[in-house]
């Protein structure tokens, strides 16, 4: 029998600061070269798990513990963040704030540095780690120069610099695009094979992160081990669902059908699939009965951009001719990859920034003269992390704050923004602090304190980017009755199940350029298209290939399908 | 000196000095003629208070540096004189416990007080000093140039740093026993 | 923006120069220029920064911004030193030779205006060596070379943090600040002043909020990577002293000592033509 390199045995973690331990009674022993994914809710303790493994729990988050830990042979509580780090490479989901190097060359360097290594040997040893995650020509590199996933790559080396025997991710995916996204899973794919590390990775987004496979998927649920079995007896039966956690699509796919899973059909991953011809035959006969919804009627223009350009300095154009039409009550999404000008679109129609040439229309209206305040009346814009625009300690403070500025008199104040808190189902909270409430909720107050200047077209930034299941369910569900209630809404994101789930239109930039304006369905049934837009295939599109089915239409059917299942 | 400083401050001098650089030097809020409101001491003030002294010391020394050698050249005198201000604002955190959210009338005055002896201090007694010992300007001139910059500073700071820590000590009180209205 | 000064890299024997001897040399070079008050040395001292600057291959267009405004902060000062003080010269050389009376108890007085102009060239010996220093410092080095002249190495990287973050925390509060202008919060309205400090305030919080978790999640990983760990640190960007190192800081020593003779030789630090 293998050793373990970790093992937990009954362990307790109970912060200072709270009344209740976070993790209770975990077992767990993770062998040598193994990859292991931790799911489970948000506040179901991995993170806490994780804080475990590195250190930070207890010697950067005082708290008590009961049971033992040991890593590496080590005692866990005894050892501290110094000794441990040797043993443990964590990266953090933050790209930006774990680079702390001016450059790259800096950061790789930045634990040999502490570590006073002498400077020729580290200069040789960040180019080898350099070279190892493909940043050899980045070595000068500012982390502004850097995309988020070669920042997380530059994050990976600055641990691997230390040979670590243990990675850790925490949250790899989260702040990246899927197909950066798939390119860190495939590379941590690598470095665990070339150098025989253990791999744990900390991710909600479980088909993404099973890419390439695990060993075992460890599922936590109030701060206990609920499960810890292969990803195949896992994906057999029916626990991610019951727990919440978004299983991955192509299973889904394969359960509305009625096909009955097995052992033979290798399930864990959809490379592996396996199915028999009698399945296949199951699935088509599930589409032929699926009909095609009618169209939806044509609606008003809401807005019009014309031939866009805009740079952020003379020398360099962010956005080259840009054009296109948004109907009242659509539901759109802006997609591509960082810096592809789709933030700068959303600038520009609230009137952050001036375009160099080219029109906006509101209904037909030029409104290129509007000021930024004029234009917050028809066009809201919500800002991805809420903490970002709450300026005020209470409720009802906050959503009342720009009609406040205006000088409108108490009672049409007080009038709107009850209005508005019920529009967001806050009315009930209206006298509480803000910092009593869920991330969600704090999300709908940000929406509140938009719908209060009574804008008709909402455009928010990554309205879901980082979150479980759950509150993705909770915030997208609010956003489409939103939407329902005429509510015209635009959304940036790099999230798939968001565009296909939520949206029935998208639009594409790359490099500064709209390079298509299609549905969801069409853009994923492209790989040349997902190829520039920075997103990766969905598993749909593989099913239904392997099914002959035509993936638009087969994409879609699910979709509608799934949509109706949950709600 | 150096075992003390934990990490965290020494981030916290960091970040601190990046927020008084980009506060002092990007927001303009014009009183008169060339004199702008330096918001970055309300800020400052707020880093006093929630990390004590040194970290307050440093950031204002580091960020005022960073802010004049922008510019094109250091003005010691004010320089120094923002350090000590981050000392003395931050000699009174020991009062206030802000972490648990407490800051209410008796805190709200502890910390005025305690900012306007401290930009005093700085404005009248140091910056002018050093500038009359360096450059030997007139104590005249001097009196009116760093009364005008202890009024201004005061009153920015007063209501700058009095909201922020308000804000931020309702972010740390634990949520009590709410309830739900109709 | 453009007006913010910061590194600009060229080849050059001044950016040749390590960033420890080019933060040494400032600082001796800024100190003499502050104690001496003698025209001579500071004249010297500005020609001298003039042909650093030359050998530097900077541009007067890199500057040019910078030299502008820094003209017109000398300006208002001599401005201000004239109307409060318009007999600071007489006292301080103890003489007085009016040229022609002006009005009231102002006059162009030989000894006010030889004063004002000691007092420009003070800024004018400094401003093209700090200039320098900021536009041919790489802001990597930063950091080993306050760790090189003696401060600890905690304290240097702090600095290196501060210049590490400022771009991120400019484009946070740029971004922060165009959202709450939506909402009918701008600094630049004709509003009353204590109205406009409270609404900078809404626009501030968020901005240390999330400045604050910042911190929190560099703390976290600079102790996962060891930071702090030993008493000392080695930094991968230094770079060891050449020739032209040590030719650099003993030129600003001698500096240092020729202001200080002057003072001696003057018997004060100004020295006066008038007597």
């Amino acid at each position: 029998m293998q050793k373990p390199i970790i093992s937990f045995k009954d362990y307790t973690y109970h912060y200072r600061s709270q009344a209740e331990p976070t993790i209770t009674n975990i077992n767990l022993e993770i062998f040598e070269g193994e990859r292991i994914i931790i799911v489970g809710p948000s506040g179901c303790g991995k993170s806490t798990l994780a804080h475990c493994l590195n250190g930070l729990n207890p010697f950067s988050y005082p708290g008590k513990t009961e049971g033992s830990l040991t890593i590496c042979g080590v005692e866990a509580d005894k050892s501290g963040i110094f000794e441990l780090s040797q043993y443990v490479g964590t990266v953090l989901q933050d790209t930006d704030g774990q680079f702390i190097g001016m450059t790259v060359l800096e950061d790789i360097a930045f634990a040999m540095e502490n570590d006073c290594v002498a400077q020729e040997e580290m200069i040789e040893r960040t180019k080898a780690e350099a070279a190892r995650v493909s940043l050899t020509e980045k070595l000068d590199a500012a982390p502004h120069a850097l995309s988020g996933g070669q920042k997380q790559r530059v994050s990976m080396a600055g641990v691997m610099v230390n040979e670590v025997p243990i990675l850790l991710f925490d949250e790899p995916l989260a702040n990246l695009d899927p197909a950066a996204g798939r390119d860190a899973i495939e590379l941590i794919d690598k470095l665990q094979k070339d150098g025989g590390k253990t791999v744990i990775i900390i991710e909600h987004r479980l088909e993404d992160a099973m890419h390439m496979g695990a060993d075992r998927i460890i599922m936590m649920e109030n701060g206990k081990i609920v499960n810890d079995t292969t990803p195949e007896e896992l994906f057999l039966s029916n626990k991610l669902i019951e727990a919440g956690i978004r299983e991955p699509l192509y299973l889904s796919a394969l359960k509305y059908a009625g096909v009955a899973l097995t052992k033979d059909m290798h399930v864990e991953r959809m490379q592996n699939l396996a199915l028999t011809d009698e399945n296949k035959e199951q699935i088509r006969k599930w589409f032929a009965e699926r009909s095609e919804k009618p169209p939806v009627e044509e609606k008003p223009e809401v807005l019009r951009v014309e031939d866009i350009h805009f740079g952020y300095t003379p020398e360099k154009e962010n956005l080259t001719d840009i054009s296109f039409s948004i109907k009242e009550g659509e539901m759109i999404s802006i997609v591509g990859k960082n810096g592809a000008g789709k933030s700068t679109m959303a600038k520009l129609l609230c009137g952050f920034e001036k375009p160099g040439s080219g029109k906006l229309y509101l209904k037909g209206r030029d409104m290129g003269e509007d000021t930024i305040k004029e234009r917050a009346e028809h066009i809201g814009y919500v800002m991805q992390n809420p903490n970002q625009m709450i300026s005020k300690p209470m409720i009802y403070d906050e959503v009342a704050l720009s009609l406040v500025m205006q000088n409108l008199p108490e009672d049409e104040i007080r009038e709107r923004v009850f209005e508005a808190l019920k529009i967001c189902g806050l009315y009930e909270f209206r006298n509480w602090p803000i910092n009593a409430l869920s991330y969600g909720q704090k999300k709908r107050v940000t929406i509140a304190s938009i719908l209060v200047s009574r804008p008709r077209i909402l455009i928010l930034d990554e309205p879901t980017a980082g979150q479980d299941f759950r509150h993705y369910t909770e915030i997208m569900e609010f956003l489409k009755e939103l939407n329902e209630k005429g509510y015209t809404v635009l959304m940036i994101t790099h999230d798939m199940h968001l565009m296909l789930e939520y949206t029935n239109r998208s639009l594409v930039f790359s490099d500064g350029r709209k390079i298509a304006d299609t549905t969801p369905e069409k853009l994923f049934s492209n790989p040349e298209l997902l190829k520039q837009a920075s997103l990766k295939e969905t598993s749909l599109y593989a099913l239904a290939e392997m099914c002959d089915l035509p993936p638009e239409s087969y994409i879609r059917a699910f979709i509608e399908y799934d949509r109706e299942v949950r709600s | 000196m150096d075992k003390k400083i934990t990490i965290k401050s020494i981030v916290a001098i960091g970040i601190g000095a990046a927020l008084f650089f980009v506060v002092g030097r990007f927001i303009a809020i014009p009183i008169f003629a060339n004199t702008t409101a330096n918001l970055q001491y309300g800020i400052l003030s707020v880093f006093s208070i929630i990390f004590g002294p040194l970290v307050g010391a440093l950031a204002g020394f580091i960020g005022h540096t960073l802010i004049d050698l922008s510019w094109g050249g250091p003005w010691w005198s004010w320089i120094i004189a923002s350090a000590v201000f981050g000392v003395l604002v931050g000699l009174v955190k020991k009062k206030i416990d802000i972490e648990n959210g407490k800051f209410g009338k008796k805190e709200i005055i502890t910390f005025n007080v305690a900012q306007v002896i401290a930009h005093a201090i700085c404005w009248i007694v140091i910056a002018s000093a050093l500038d009359v010992i360096i450059y030997k300007e007139a104590i005249s001139k001097l009196v009116g140039q760093s009364l005008i910059a202890f009024a201004a500073n005061s009153v920015t700071t007063a209501i700058v740093g009095t909201l922020l820590l308000l804000a931020y000590a309702k972010t740390r009180t634990k949520a009590g026993s709410l309830q739900k209205e109709d | 923006m453009s007006a913010t000064l910061s590194y600009i890299k060229k080849k050059s024997p001044v950016h040749g120069l390590t960033g420890s001897t080019k933060f040494i040399f400032f600082l001796v070079w800024s100190l003499a220029a502050m104690i001496t008050y003698d025209t001579r040395v500071l004249v010297a001292m500005f020609l001298m920064g003039v042909a650093f600057f030359k050998m530097s291959k900077l541009t007067w267009k890199d500057v040019r911004f910078a030299v502008l405004f820094m003209v017109w902060l000398i300006v208002v000062n001599l401005v201000a030193l004239f109307l409060f003080a318009p007999e600071q010269g007489v006292e301080i050389y103890g003489t007085r030779t009016e040229i022609v009376h002006l009005f009231w108890r102002y006059s162009i007085i030989a000894e006010e205006m030889f004063y004002l102009f000691n007092f420009t060239l003070k800024y004018l010996a400094v401003i093209p060596v700090a200039l320098l220093f900021i536009l041919a410092t790489d802001p990597s080095e930063f950091a080993a070379s306050l760790n090189k002249i003696g401060v600890s190495y905690k304290v240097g990287y702090s600095v290196a943090i501060a210049l590490r973050y400022i771009p991120d925390v400019q484009r946070d509060f740029r971004e922060i600040s165009q959202a709450q202008q939506a909402r009918g919060i701008d600094l630049s309205k004709k509003d009353k002043l204590t109205a406009r400090l409270k609404n900078s305030a809404a626009i501030l919080f968020p901005l240390v909020l999330s400045s604050l978790d910042r911190i929190e999640v560099i703390s976290n990983a600079m102790e996962l990577r060891g930071f702090g760990k030993k008493k000392k640190r080695t930094w991968i960007v230094e770079r060891p002293f050449k020739k032209a190192d040590y030719t650099a800081i003993l030129t600003a020593v001698c500096m240092m000592i020729v202001s200080l003779g002057c003072i001696w030789l003057n018997g004060g630090r100004f020295w006066n033509p008038f007597i």
